[in-house]
């Protein structure tokens, strides 16, 4: 895949109460941006755990983006809170993993910010569109098959 | 009628495993009297080719401990799954990856730079690297090849059964045998496939002896950097034990004595990825009152990869990190 046509899967996991409302306020308002996040309703942003991050990594995605409600309005009071204590341990540890921490990104967008949605998501589709793309199963390779094989040729 | 045959093999591991076997002490005796020891290269002297000669499924069970590191490692899985009607991944290596799992925070060729050219204690201008194929006059010599990716051994065979650990407690080694040395004389049904022998169904916190109460941290330390409380739970004071992601078992042992959990029993029950576990844990503990706070503290972690993943990294979601 060249550079240019690479297409960019980002996995959104947005809060019911503030972000995917907001999301759907962009579409509902006909704002354009680009198509690339997958929207993945959860109950809050604090629901989102390490893991669905790292499952989303592996399993093709090529950002991942977190959005619920602004500080303070959290309809379950600081679940919010929980997902923005995570967040550096997580960069640290995506760091550690090669895997660069700008793939993976917070925002805080309300119910009545459809206009802030799309600009969130344009922004991240072209961040990611420049960093390329990730592939994380397309570094593992049969070795045993492969070791086999040479040394039947060898 | 014949006994009932048993193997042991030892692939990318310490050896602690095959050690932790005599834990069982005098009972290995019984073990000795139902079994029939055909293979187990660290005891007794048979042969690969000794191995291969067996019909399949002649083994009724091998107890396979380490991890899957190069191609020998492999052959050796897919040898003894063929010959085994049992195969038990045996200890965290094999259950996990383990601690030969951290390999895979870079790849062969840059551990071979390391080990053979960068450590400063080695000398070795003509960079000499050992080959997998060399010519000698007597016929051609071979080398295991070594992989970019360490495995556990259910990401390379079919695993009937896992006893995890670093290594295994001895009494739970004895509980598994002696189910089985039972099952094979009174008869009954083994476990289902899949299940994990030898361990409970819990969090180790379970079984630790600390007393805990609220735990909020300000920051996190090594454990050599505080006069820490004998009694209170080691989180609560700020120092990092992978308990709380880590399933029970062991008996507490390590926490009972001022030692921190390292995980090696893996993940209890319903968690996938142990390391992601462990990080929302602790990010939950966390007291601030500011995002900026929150990066101060976490920042205090010391190697979160290798903390949360020790033993846990080759079976983590994504398995490796990006090369």
């Amino acid at each position: 895949m060249s550079a240019n046509d690479f297409e960019p899967r980002i996995v959104g996991f947005l809060c019911r109460w503030c972000s995917y409302n907001g999301a759907d306020l962009a579409g509902t308002s006909r704002m354009k941006y680009p198509p690339n996040l997958i929207p993945i309703k959860t109950n809050c942003s604090g629901r989102v755990d390490p893991t669905h991050i790292m499952k989303a990594f592996a399993e093709g995605a090529d950002g991942v983006l977190i959005s619920g409600c602004h500080p303070g309005d959290c309809h379950y009071i600081n679940g919010n809170w929980r997902t923005a204590g995570r967040f550096p341990m997580m960069e640290i540890l995506l760091e550690q993993l090669n895997i660069d921490p700008r793939r993976l990104r917070l925002e805080w967008v309300s119910a009545a910010e459809g206009d802030k949605w799309a600009h969130v998501v344009t922004e991240f589709v072209e961040q990611i569109r420049e960093l390329g793309p990730l592939n994380w199963q397309g570094q593992f390779h049969n070795e045993y098959e492969e070791e086999q094989q040479e040394a039947v040729t060898a | 009628m014949s006994k009932p045959k048993f193997a042991m093999y030892w692939a990318a591991a310490c050896g602690g495993c095959e050690i932790s076997v005599l834990q069982i002490k005098e009972k290995i005796l019984e073990v000795g009297e139902t079994f029939d020891i055909v293979f187990w290269p660290v005891a007794v002297d048979f042969k690969y080719k000794d191995v291969e000669a067996l019909d399949d499924g002649e083994i009724l069970i091998t107890l396979y401990n380490g991890a899957v590191r190069n191609s020998e490692n492999e052959k050796l899985a897919h040898l003894l799954r063929q010959k085994s009607q049992i195969l038990v991944a045996f200890g965290a290596c094999a259950t996990q990856g383990g601690i030969p799992g951290l390999a895979n925070v870079s790849d062969a060729q840059e551990i071979k730079d390391l080990v053979y050219t960068q450590n400063p204690s080695v000398d070795n201008p003509d960079k000499v690297y050992p080959v997998e194929r060399y010519e000698v006059p007597e016929g051609e010599l071979d080398l295991p090849h070594l992989y970019d990716t360490v495995e556990a051994l259910d990401q390379v065979v079919d695993v009937d059964y896992y006893i995890p650990g670093c290594p295994p407690e001895g009494p739970q080694i004895w509980a598994v045998l002696e189910t089985i040395i039972g099952i094979l004389k009174d008869g009954g049904d083994l476990p289902p496939k899949g299940t994990v022998l030898g361990a409970g169904t819990r969090s180790c916190c379970d079984e630790c002896s600390r007393v805990k109460e609220e735990k909020k941290i300000k920051g996190f330390k090594k454990p050599w950097e505080v006069e820490w409380d004998a009694e209170k739970c080691l989180l609560e004071q700020g120092i990092i034990c992978m308990g709380p992601a880590t399933r029970d078992g062991c008996g507490g042992r390590c926490t009972a004595v001022g030692m921190p959990c390292r995980g090696c029993y893996g993940p209890p029950p319903g968690v996938t990825d142990q390391g992601a576990k462990m990080l929302s844990t602790l990010a939950s503990i966390i007291d601030a009152d500011s995002p900026e706070e929150i990066a101060e503290i976490a920042a205090t972690v010391p190697d979160p990869l290798g903390t949360f993943y020790r033993f846990g990294l080759a079976k983590s979601m994504l398995r490796r990190a990006k090369v």
